[in-house]
């Protein structure tokens, strides 16, 4: 197996609802923690291949990967501050995007 | 107001027709993503950082009441509740949902709107001095022009597919709140020496990676003559622009590599061979179009009206929103005033779905019937009675939009930044917003004077940092945000592109140096002076001991 020193979870977002999504393994998150982590070269050609496909079916559009660090409970968080955005909302409204349920959870 | 003719109606609504069916086929496998995406931006739907994002078109920035009511409608039932009105008189809606969009183009088209050409390489959205028609300085309400030139650039079939994007701003005024200069072409109505009407005409100006001030093509292009030569102007720029490099497709870039005598040679050429009365719009259109937009019926009225002065006297807030938010109106009696979108520490541009309808109602009552967006991302109400002005700021206030700062220093103009945008390298609104806190002070904004702040949040430039007094590009450096401030840039007639002051800060260095900045400009200014104008007088370099202290 090709080793590779970066992490990466697949994002794009939802067809339909225009709502960021990550890959889940099984399927299309809200949530990127939920996101499936590519940790090797196999892996991660693996995800392509799954943005690619599922664009094709017309479930998402613009899939790309994100690289990730691991956080200190394990779940993925994104190294650039754009990706970080991505899975919270504007900074400038809290009530809105991801954010806004994971407050009301006290997730956040 | 401009209202559509049959052909108008006909073409939006088949638009929307055709939108809807192109979903369903999108959605039913028919059409692939690469397919349908080009589709979708030729309808205003971009996907932005977290949600789609419709962008409709504000023709020249005219809205009438019943069309704000249908943007609130449109926020209410289809968004979070609120729109952004952008530096291109458009408004942004930021959550919305596929499956709704061809209702919302529904809804917009039912009062003669739409978003078509507010996306892709062809002609956007015209713009226009918001005070067209009610400035006292006008030499003629420049919005028939502005329709003409609509409807001429909607569908226009051989320049559909420019090099790159084109955006053509208008004016009647010597006083430019256009910003024609930096535009790909500029259009000011003038009288010549004979006392005819026609144009002065700019070409090559812009702002995004490579900003460029306008070149003066013709000093005085007769009125018949306008349609047949902006032909000619993008004809040539059609075919000789470059296709190879995005970064350097504009007209500004050709202009610069070939010169502006080279270039309008080209065009005069191209211009005496066109057949310019078969390009020339029929007279009876122009009668047509110029109809919706005379003059209304004015009250005969003093040019001062006393219950204004009285309540000014009695309210001092009310008197310090008059004398900065309130401007003249070219009627006795009349004024008109800007409503700003920039409450301290509020998100520049946004509008709740209350704020639009209750805009929406005084505009019915007291401003017949008119609303206008500025490029500075606030709205205008055109036609107030002097007598009307305190019962309208009462009702403003209700909702948050009396805050008397236009053209202040916390009447900064921002782009959505990173906060929406998925092009964008750093955030812009945040920045403002503490920018507007740290002068939230009316006294001291007062003081300060005429100060404009724009802000982008990446190089294309949406926030106009270029133009602005001090101008704040967002950039991205190892992983940070990181913002470069600009000096002396200025939109108007005395238009120039800012001066860097230096290496890049973080957001808070930035609100500091602003304030140092500020604080060099107080201590150094002569009476009256205002920033732009001392910057000039000082030069750059006076400045420069602001940023040092941040370092
Ligand atoms: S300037 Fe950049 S960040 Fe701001 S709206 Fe334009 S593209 Fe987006």
């Amino acid at each position: 197996m090709a080793r590779q020193d970066a992490l990466y979870i697949l994002t794009a977002n939802d067809l339909l609802e225009g709502d960021v999504v990550f890959w889940s393994g099984a399927g299309w998150a809200r949530d990127h923690r939920a996101a499936q982590i590519a940790r090797n070269a196999d892996e991660t050609t693996a995800l392509d291949a799954i943005g690619a496909a599922e664009k094709a079916a017309r479930r998402i559009i613009d899939p790309y990967r994100v690289e990730v660090t691991l956080g200190a409970d394990g779940t993925p968080v994104p190294v650039r501050f754009r990706e970080r955005l991505r899975t919270l909302g504007p900074t400038v409204r809290l009530d809105l995007g991801k954010q806004a349920a994971l407050r009301a959870n006290s997730l956040l | 107001m401009y209202r559509y003719d049959e052909f108008d109606h006909q073409f939006v609504q088949d638009r929307v027709s055709q939108f809807r069916t192109q979903v369903e086929r999108h959605l039913g496998g028919q059409l692939t993503e690469e397919e349908f995406r080009p589709l979708r931006l030729m309808n205003g739907l971009y996907l932005q950082l977290h949600a789609y994002m419709l962008r409709v078109a504000i023709p020249y920035g005219t809205l009438s009441a019943r069309q704000m009511r249908t943007l609130a409608d449109i926020a209410e039932t289809y968004d979070r509740g609120y729109g952004h009105f952008t530096t291109r008189q458009n408004i942004q809606y930021n959550w919305l949902r596929l499956r709704d969009v061809p209702d919302i183009l529904q809804e917009l088209a039912d009062v003669e709107m739409h978003a078509i050409q507010t996306s892709g390489n062809c002609i956007r959205n015209i713009t226009a001095d918001p005070f067209s028609g009610v400035a006292a300085d006008e030499v003629e309400d420049p919005r028939p022009t502005a329709e003409l030139l609509r409807q001429w650039s909607s569908l226009h079939p051989e320049f559909s597919f420019l090099p790159r994007k084109f955006k053509i701003a208008v004016t009647g005024c010597r006083d430019d709140r256009a910003a024609i200069a930096v535009h790909d072409i500029g259009i000011r109505v003038v009288r010549n020496e004979a006392g005819e009407i026609g144009y002065e005409v700019w070409v090559g100006g812009g702002q995004g990676r490579t900003p460029m001030i306008a070149k003066k093509i013709r000093a005085f292009l007769p009125k018949k003559a306008l349609l047949a030569y902006l032909e000619a102007m993008m004809r040539v720029y059609n075919l000789y622009g470059r296709r190879d490099n995005k970064y350097k497709a504009r007209i500004k870039i050709l202009v610069h590599e070939v010169g502006i005598e080279e270039y309008a040679r080209r065009v005069e050429e191209e211009f005496a061979a066109l057949d310019a009365s078969a390009i020339a719009a029929d007279a009876e259109e122009i009668v047509r179009i110029e109809a919706y937009f005379e003059p209304p019926a004015y009250d005969r009225l003093p040019a001062r009206a006393a219950a204004l002065e009285n309540a000014k006297k009695n309210d001092p807030a009310f008197a310090n929103w008059v004398s900065i938010n309130v401007g003249a109106h070219k009627a006795p009696g009349y004024a008109i005033a800007t409503v700003s979108l920039k409450p301290i520490g509020g998100v520049p541009g946004d509008a709740t779905t209350d704020q639009m309808r209750l805009l929406a109602d005084i505009a019915e009552r007291f401003s017949l019937d008119e609303l206008r967006v500025t490029i500075e991302q606030n709205i205008v109400l055109p036609q107030v009675r002097q007598d009307d002005l305190y019962a309208v700021w009462k009702l403003l206030a209700a909702v948050d939009l009396a805050t008397a700062n236009a053209g202040l220093i916390t009447d900064i103009i921002s782009c959505p930044g990173l906060d929406y945008c998925s092009l964008a390298t750093a955030r812009s609104i945040p920045v403002a917003q503490a920018i507007s806190r740290r002068f939230a002070d009316a006294e001291r904004q007062r003081l300060i004077g005429p100060l404009a702040i724009k802000i982008s949040g990446c190089i294309n430039a949406c926030g106009h940092h270029h133009v602005g007094h001090i101008g704040i590009l967002g950039l991205e450096k190892g992983g940070e945000e990181s913002y470069q401030i600009t000096l002396g840039g200025d939109p108007t007639e005395n238009a120039a592109i800012g001066e860097r002051l230096g290496p890049g800060l973080t957001a808070d260095q930035t609100v500091d140096t602003i304030e140092r900045l500020v604080a060099v400009y107080l201590a150094k200014r002569k009476p009256g002076e205002t920033f732009v104008a001392a910057y000039r007088r000082l030069g750059h370099d006076h400045f420069k001991e602001a940023l040092n202290a941040a370092a």
